[in-house]
Formats: structure tokens, C-alpha cells, sequence
């Protein structure tokens, strides 16, 4: 397809009918694309970028501001992929809107929400701008070993390792694994950015770089198989990495808890409580992680699992995908789709909300404060939750 | 036109109003053949009282407004041919209420028929309404404004007949009720015994007012779905074969479709037959009823049942997605239909009409003749699916439209969702006495002209 701009999957942005089934979820309870939820034009929605695309890629359309905060409200979750009715192109979707975000990367016409995070990163090596000795920080008094050559290198991310919210969850995940007997160790202060969130906001160049350093990193450190905390590092390790010759087994840490579960290598007591689950768009919809979670959940003595209206490969994004957990283009008020996901969770009379990602479990946790329902519900994440359970 | 940007803005606020060229782009078009045409603004309202106020500012400064759902009518009745105010209407989408006796819901101006059937499948699954095969996405409102038809035409008529009250809005800006809501607080009938209002507004594709509210009858959801597929290749046979099947007063939905690709179609004619019950026992007394009523035919040696298996989920789907995905079978993202209301008697020479038009302007054809209520009329769809980067093909359908629609006419049919172009050739049809009242009925509703303008407009 001859355009007068470029990208890798131009040919199938013309065979988008926008007949709008990518905006519900598979049963058409409620809208399902956290960003056409959240503006309310069709311009929004995957269908809406779709168009608007083809034009700015036919120069009708000149790139705008406005234009930028259409492709970079889209929170990548992927709900458009699944249920596009077109099963030649819908798996390629979200690469139109990855490279649509990449050519304005090289036009530099980016909004500067998405420009700092960038430069964040290159600079400091990650978007909280803190230091990078700082970076295994979170680890502290854990007793946690570096990695030499246990079975798992447990890979926390940025959020894991700055962000408060992601920190304790870090710490919870990485003390439950340690002390039920799964071999990790840790980069500590030489963890270095996994790149996900810049490679789906069209920052190519420093995406690869990102990959390769950390790729040639765990291959000196003899690194084969990983745990990750944030299911956005293990999709890019999964999906992004082999492309760069970087291949590891690479698994979520629910996968390994709902095997320790299984194999009743966690004693457990007794914990009541009503627990609904979210399920990550990186785990679920992209990695098809559904079960090992739910598992998890199933097998803690006390907790009784009642699930939301929407789940598994309908749930509903928190909104903090396609980097917009660091750049919120999707933007708060009464649409902002975690909270919207907070009164979904809140509709099943559950107590506690439980998580598998940091970028969730933040976007979530602010959106009850937000909704004021800090006395209601609270955020947990499934290892917070097993040690609740655990015998002490 | 600045300081109508602003009172739109003190209206809609600055999240319900737009004029940048993203959605100036995007709203001047369809996913159809019509060329496009740009609005002035995009309006998303929120509240009837918005709704009422765009409409009282657009009066006052006669400024063209139109109400659009999901924009997938296909035939250009969204683009604003005169530039204006473009309204979507998909934020009003609430359901107000569910009357489960008297099995009627009421929903606001934008609520799609997707959220609909889910509302009813988790809260009342004892009913339904007649979902239209059309994305979920398209709304309930726009699809009465154009007497859309859905799974329950077959049994009960159009999905317009299917209405149990109407809010509207005029194009004065008044708000009006219409049928039973206009006496009370009950929504079960949209005129009768009153002279029947909706009428004036029903059929008109938001040229004379903007529903903010629709009550939509509903109706019993059997336990169980089932259909069978009958197949004949011979298009004079189908005809009598509906007749034989809507006389057992027995079916949910019958419909007749044939297509050339894939090989296996090309050259029969498949009546897909619904029927529903509530028990296994009642589910096979049905199926027996149906063979039976068209034994003649297999003894004869003229069709048969096909096996179903492999086909049955997609076209148990409700709505079916298989219909949609047939905009890319050029791959090329787009397809187009008419769909003249007629007689089914004319079944055959409609069927090949369809043909000859395919072959003769090279497009690709598809077509699926939906019942109306028990066998009056069907609505006879003739689809071209066309590759929206090839403009000579997207011109080719526009002209094999246009051919169709003149043969519907010619042929005593009724075109169905007309596009401005086919509403004319319609005008020009019309008894001349019946043009003058939808002429004067126009003009008294909507005096400047300003809902859907170049829609249903005859020349004065
Ligand atoms: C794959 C496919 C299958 C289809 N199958 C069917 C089918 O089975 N049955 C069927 O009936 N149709 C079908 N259609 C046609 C069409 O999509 C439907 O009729 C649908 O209901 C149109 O809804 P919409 O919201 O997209 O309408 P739009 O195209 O947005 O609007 C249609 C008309 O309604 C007017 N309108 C919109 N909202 C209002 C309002 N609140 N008040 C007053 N006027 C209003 C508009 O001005 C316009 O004139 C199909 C289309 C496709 C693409």
C-alpha cells in the first residue's frame, strides 16, 4: 500500500470496517476499550485510530497534538485484538498503533508526557528518575542473594523496584519464594529497565538497546529461566526478546505460586474473606495466564473467589497499559477506567481486590482512594494474599 | 462560526464537544460508498436536557443537525450532507427500565443493542428483544428511526413495530412524548388507541426529531435455540417454500441467502429456519413440523436439509459476526447493501437481479432475504463487498447500488435504509398526493430544515 508516510503493516489499515465489535467484550456487557470508555468519541476507540491512521498516513490528516493523544490514550490491552471479527489482519492490530506511535517518535511530535518518560529512562535508566544504586533497594533486609547460579533470576522491573506500591508487592513475592525453597536471586542494583512500556510507546532505538544490554547481561550471568514480577516484563521477554536472540524461560511468578499451592509446599491456615480477582491485560488477554491466578486463589483456605462481570479475556483494562501507567493520557475524573473498574469490584461484595501485576496494583489502588472506598476494599496482590493465609 | 463553538461548549462542556480535525474527519463519514462531507462540530451528549439545547441553539441559528448512532446504516444517512452538527448519540446509554410483565424496556437515545442483550441475559433472562444481525455496537434508536428488522421480525413485523413509546425531541427542541408515556408513567404502547404519533417519526432517519428515549416491546427467550438449513437450487422453488414453512406459525426466523463463495454455496439457495422452545419435546415436535412441511420437495427430489454441524455456531451467533467479516473478503474493509422491502413471490427475480448486477459491474455478491412477519414482504438484501483502497471498485458498488434500487422500484418494492440519492428516485416514484403530506408534514415539524437536511427533503 503506497502512503505518503510508512509503516510495517500499512497494507491491512484500509480493511478496518469500524464496525465497533472491538470496543465491547465478548458478551457486550459495557464498553471494553478503557480509552473510547474514558473520551467518548469513536475517534478513540480501535476502530476510530484505525481511520484516523489511514489518513494521517495519506497526509489528510497532519500529525496534531490531539492527534498523538489518540494514539497514546491506548492503553494496549488488547481487548480490540480478540475481538475483531477480521481473523486475517486482528492479531496485528495493536502493531498499526505501535508503529503509528513509532513513526511520531521519528517525527518527534510526541506529547511531552511520553518525551519525559523517554528521556527518564535513557537518562536514569528508569522513568522515576532515581538512582540506579537505589534499584535493589526494595530488596533490603530480605535476605534475598544476588544472582550467581540459582535456578530463577526474579526479575522486579521498575515499578517493583521505585514505585511504593510496586515495592511492597516485591518484597512479598520475593520473600514468599525464597523462604518456600524456590532457588532465585536477584540483579539488585543491576537490574536495568526490561523496555516493555518503550517499546509499545514507539521508542524503537531505545527499546533495542534496553533488550540487547539486558539480553547480554543474563547471558553472561548464565541466566535460563526467569520469574517476573510484572507480566509486562515477562511479555516482553516472552514475545520481544527471542527476536533479539534472548531466549530464556521466562514465567509469572502466579505460575510458580499456584504450583507451590498445587504441590501443598506452602502450609496454609485459615483466612475469610471475599476476594474478587483482576486479571492483567499482560497476563490474561496477551499471555493467556487465566487460571494459574484464579488457582491460586482457589486453593487458600478462607477465601471465598467471586469473580467480576467482566474477566478473563473480557476484562476490564485499569488503564495503566501502553506506558500510560507513567504518561496518564487516558486522564482521571468519574471515566478514568481504573476506577471504573473499582465499582465492578465493589458490584461483587468482595473485601479485597486481588492483583498479579504492580502497575495494576497502583493504578487500582489509587482509584479507590479516588472513589473513597478505602474503608470497602482493599488491594492486595495474590502473594500479600497467601501470606495472609500462610501458618505462621 | 467561533461563538457557536462556545455556546455548544457551555452546553456540552469541553469533554461533550468537538471541532478538531481529527473528529471533523472521522464524523464526515461512513463506512459505506458515499462520498464524505464534513460537520462543523461533533456533539456528544449526555443528557436529554443537552440533547434539547443543541437542538434549540442549532433552530435558532439554523444550523443542520444529525443524530447518529454507530454510523453503520452503510448508506451515507450520518454524513452531514450539509455540514453543522453532527450528534452521537452512544452516551445516552442507559436502560431505564424493564417492565417484566408487560415485557417492554425502556432505554435512552444511544444504548446499543449489544448492551441490551446483555442486560436482559443477566437480569431478566426470560425475555428478549429482536436483535438485528448489525454490530452490537449500533443503537437501538437508530435502528427504529430506520424500521430495522432483527430475529424476531419474522413473528412480530419490524423492529419500528416492535416500539411501545417514543421521547423525542423536535427539531423546535421541544420534548415530546409519544403513545402511552404521554398519559402516564407506563410504556406499552406507542400509539394505540391514540392516533398513532410515532408515525411522524418512525421510518424518518432523524429528519424530523432525535429519540432521547425508545420503549421496545420484548418477548419470551425459550430455553432452547435451534435451526436447521434447507437447501434447493432452484430460486423459483423458495417462495413457496417460505410460504409452506410461516404457514406452521412455527419459526423464530427465516432466512434465505445465497452466495458464491466459498465453492460449496455457489449456485443453491439456503433457507436458514430458527425455531425455538422450552423443552427438548417441544424442540423436536417443531423440527418434525418443518420436515414435514417441506417433504414435497426433498421427494421430488428439488432440496434437501444440509448437515448443519459445522456451520451451527457461527450462525447461532446472535448477532451474527460471520456477516460483518464479509467487508473483507475483498480484502478491503468495506461492503454496502440494499435492501428493498417486496414481495416474496419476486424472490427469483431478485435473486437474479443480484447476479446479473455482480457480474456486470465485476463486484463481489452476497445476499440474505429476511421474513417479515409471517410472510408479508422480506427484506431482500443485495450486498457488494468492495475494497475501500480500490476507488474504482468502491464506484463500481455505488453504481450496481444504485441499479438495485431502480429495480426495487421498478419491481413494486420499497428501498429500505435509502441513501439521499435513493430516497429521491423514491420521491419521484411516489404518488404524488402522498409527497405533498410527507412534504407538509416535513415542513410543519421541522420549519428551518435543520434535522438530517438532504434526507427525506423533497424538492419544494
Ligand atoms: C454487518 C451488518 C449487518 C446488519 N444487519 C442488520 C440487520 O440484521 N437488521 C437491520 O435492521 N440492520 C442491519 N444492518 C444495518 C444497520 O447497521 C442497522 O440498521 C443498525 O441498526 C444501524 O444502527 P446505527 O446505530 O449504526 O445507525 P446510524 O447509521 O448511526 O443511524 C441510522 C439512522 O438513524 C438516525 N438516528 C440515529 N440515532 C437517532 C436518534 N437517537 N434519534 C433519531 N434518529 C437517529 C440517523 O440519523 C440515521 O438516519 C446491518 C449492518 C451491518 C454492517
Amino acid at each position: 500500500m503506497e502512503y505518503a508516510r510508512q509503516i510495517e503493516h500499512a497494507d491491512i489499515v484500509h480493511r478496518c470496517f469500524r464496525c465497533g465489535y472491538c470496543k465491547f467484550p465478548e458478551d457486550y456487557v459495557d464498553f471494553n476499550c478503557p480509552s473510547y470508555k474514558a473520551f467518548g468519541w469513536d475517534t478513540f476507540s480501535p476502530g476510530g485510530r484505525m481511520w484516523l491512521i489511514r489518513a494521517w498516513l495519506n497526509k489528510e490528516l497532519e500529525t496534531s497534538p490531539h492527534f498523538s493523544r489518540i494514539l497514546y490514550s491506548c492503553v494496549a490491552c488488547g481487548n480490540c485484538k480478540d475481538q475483531c471479527v477480521y481473523p486475517r489482519f486482528k492479531d496485528y492490530l495493536l502493531n498499526v498503533f505501535e508503529e503509528a506511535k513509532a513513526e511520531l517518535v521519528n517525527e518527534g511530535r510526541i506529547p511531552p508526557e511520553v518525551r519525559d518518560y523517554f528521556k527518564a529512562v535513557s537518562v536514569n535508566g528508569n522513568p522515576y528518575k532515581q538512582p540506579q544504586e537505589e534499584r535493589g533497594q526494595w530488596a533490603d533486609g530480605l535476605g534475598l542473594k544476588e544472582f550467581t547460579d540459582q535456578e530463577y533470576l526474579f526479575y522486579v522491573g521498575c515499578v517493583g523496584s521505585y514505585d511504593e506500591v510496586g515495592q511492597r508487592m516485591a518484597r512479598s513475592v520475593g520473600q514468599l519464594l525464597s523462604e518456600t525453597g524456590v532457588s532465585i536471586g536477584i540483579l539488585g542494583k543491576e537490574e536495568t529497565c526490561d523496555g516493555h512500556e518503550v517499546k509499545v510507546l514507539g521508542e524503537t532505538g531505545l527499546f533495542t538497546a534496553l533488550a540487547e544490554e539486558n539480553i547480554m547481561k543474563f547471558k553472561k550471568k548464565g541466566i535460563e529461566k526467569i520469574i517476573t514480577l510484572d507480566p509486562h516484563a515477562l511479555n516482553v521477554f516472552r514475545k520481544d526478546y527471542p527476536k533479539l536472540r534472548g531466549n530464556f524461560e521466562v514465567f509469572h511468578y502466579t505460575e510458580i505460586l499456584s504450583q507451590l499451592i498445587r504441590n501443598n509446599q506452602i502450609p496454609l491456615s485459615n483466612y475469610q474473606a471475599k476476594v474478587t480477582y483482576h486479571d492483567p491485560c499482560y497476563l490474561g488477554r496477551h499471555n493467556l495466564i487465566l487460571e494459574p491466578p484464579r488457582e491460586v486463589l482457589k486453593g487458600l483456605p478462607g477465601i471465598e473467589l467471586v469473580e467480576m462481570r467482566r474477566k478473563g479475556l473480557s476484562a476490564f483494562c485499569c488503564g495503566g497499559g501502553g506506558g500510560n501507567f507513567f504518561t496518564d493520557m487516558v486522564g482521571s475524573g468519574e471515566n478514568n477506567p481504573a476506577r471504573i473498574r473499582i465499582k465492578e469490584a465493589l458490584d461483587t461484595g468482595a473485601e479485597i481486590v486481588a492483583v498479579a501485576c504492580p502497575q495494576c496494583a497502583k493504578m487500582l489502588d489509587d482509584a479507590i482512594k479516588s472513589e473513597g472506598q478505602e474503608d470497602w476494599l482493599e488491594v492486595l496482590d495474590l502473594s500479600e494474599l497467601v501470606n495472609r493465609v500462610r501458618s505462621k | 462560526m467561533k461563538n457557536i463553538y462556545e455556546a455548544l461548549v457551555e452546553i456540552m462542556g469541553e469533554r461533550g464537544v468537538s471541532n478538531r480535525p481529527e473528529e471533523i474527519w472521522f464524523y464526515g463519514r461512513d463506512p459505506g460508498v458515499l462520498p464524505p462531507h464534513p460537520p462543523d462540530y461533533v456533539v456528544a451528549p449526555e443528557t436529554t436536557e443537552q440533547v434539547q439545547k443543541v437542538v434549540q441553539l442549532a433552530n435558532r441559528e439554523k444550523i443542520p443537525v444529525v443524530p447518529m448512532g454507530n454510523g453503520m446504516a452503510l448508506t451515507g444517512l450520518v454524513i452531514p450532507l450539509k455540514g453543522g452538527i453532527v450528534m452521537d448519540m452512544k452516551r445516552m446509554n442507559k436502560i431505564l427500565e424493564v417492565n417484566e410483565m408487560a415485557r417492554y424496556v425502556v432505554v435512552e437515545g444511544g444504548t446499543s443493542q449489544g448492551m441490551l442483550k446483555a442486560h436482559l441475559r443477566d437480569h431478566y433472562p426470560r425475555l428478549r428483544h429482536s436483535l438485528p444481525d448489525a454490530p452490537p455496537t449500533t443503537t437501538i434508536a437508530a435502528n427504529v428511526s430506520l424500521h430495522g428488522q432483527g430475529c424476531l421480525t419474522q413473528q412480530y413485523g419490524f423492529n419500528s413495530d416492535m416500539v411501545s413509546g417514543l421521547e423525542v425531541v423536535l427539531p423546535t427542541g421541544e420534548l415530546c412524548k409519544i403513545g402511552s408515556p404521554s398519559l402516564g408513567p407506563y410504556w406499552f404502547s406507542k400509539g394505540p388507541s391514540l392516533p398513532d404519533l410515532s408515525g411522524l417519526f418512525l421510518g424518518w432517519l432523524g429528519t424530523t426529531g432525535i429519540f432521547t428515549k425508545v420503549g421496545l416491546k420484548l418477548y419470551p427467550n425459550k430455553k432452547i435455540r435451534e435451526m436447521e438449513i434447507f437447501v434447493t437450487d432452484k430460486a423459483e422453488l423458495v417462495p413457496e417454500i417460505i410460504y409452506k414453512l410461516t404457514h406452521l406459525e412455527m419459526l423464530e426466523d427465516l432466512i434465505a441467502w445465497f452466495q458464491p463463495k466459498p465453492l460449496m454455496f455457489k449456485d443453491n439457495y439456503h433457507l436458514t429456519i430458527y425455531f425455538t422452545g422450552d423443552s427438548e419435546k417441544e424442540i423436536e415436535f417443531k423440527r418434525t413440523m418443518i420436515w414435514d412441511a417441506l417433504q414435497e420437495f426433498i421427494d421430488n427430489k428439488d432440496g434437501g436439509f444440509m448437515n448443519v454441524q459445522a456451520m451451527k455456531p457461527n450462525l447461532m451467533e446472535n448477532p451474527q459476526r460471520g456477516i460483518a467479516a464479509f467487508a473483507d473478503v475483498p480484502r478491503g474493509g468495506g461492503f454496502e447493501y440494499s435492501g428493498p422491502i417486496t414481495l416474496i413471490e419476486l424472490y427469483p427475480q431478485f435473486a437474479a437481479k443480484v447476479v446479473e448486477l455482480a457480474e456486470k459491474y465485476d463486484v463481489i455478491y452476497s445476499s440474505a432475504a429476511r421474513v417479515i412477519s409471517g410472510g408479508h414482504s422480506m427484506m431482500f438484501s443485495i450486498s457488494f463487498a468492495f475494497n475501500r483502497a480500490d476507488p474504482a471498485m468502491m464506484e463500481r458498488v455505488k453504481k450496481a447500488l444504485d441499479e438495485a434500487t431502480e429495480y426495487a422500484l421498478k419491481m413494486g418494492g420499497i428501498p429500505w435504509k435509502p441513501n439521499y440519492m435513493e430516497q429521491k428516485m423514491t420521491m419521484d416514484h411516489m404518488d404524488p398526493n402522498t409527497l405533498k403530506l410527507l412534504r407538509m408534514i416535513k415542513k410543519n415539524l421541522d420549519p428551518h430544515g435543520i434535522m438530517n437536511p438532504g434526507n427525506w427533503e423533497p424538492a419544494p
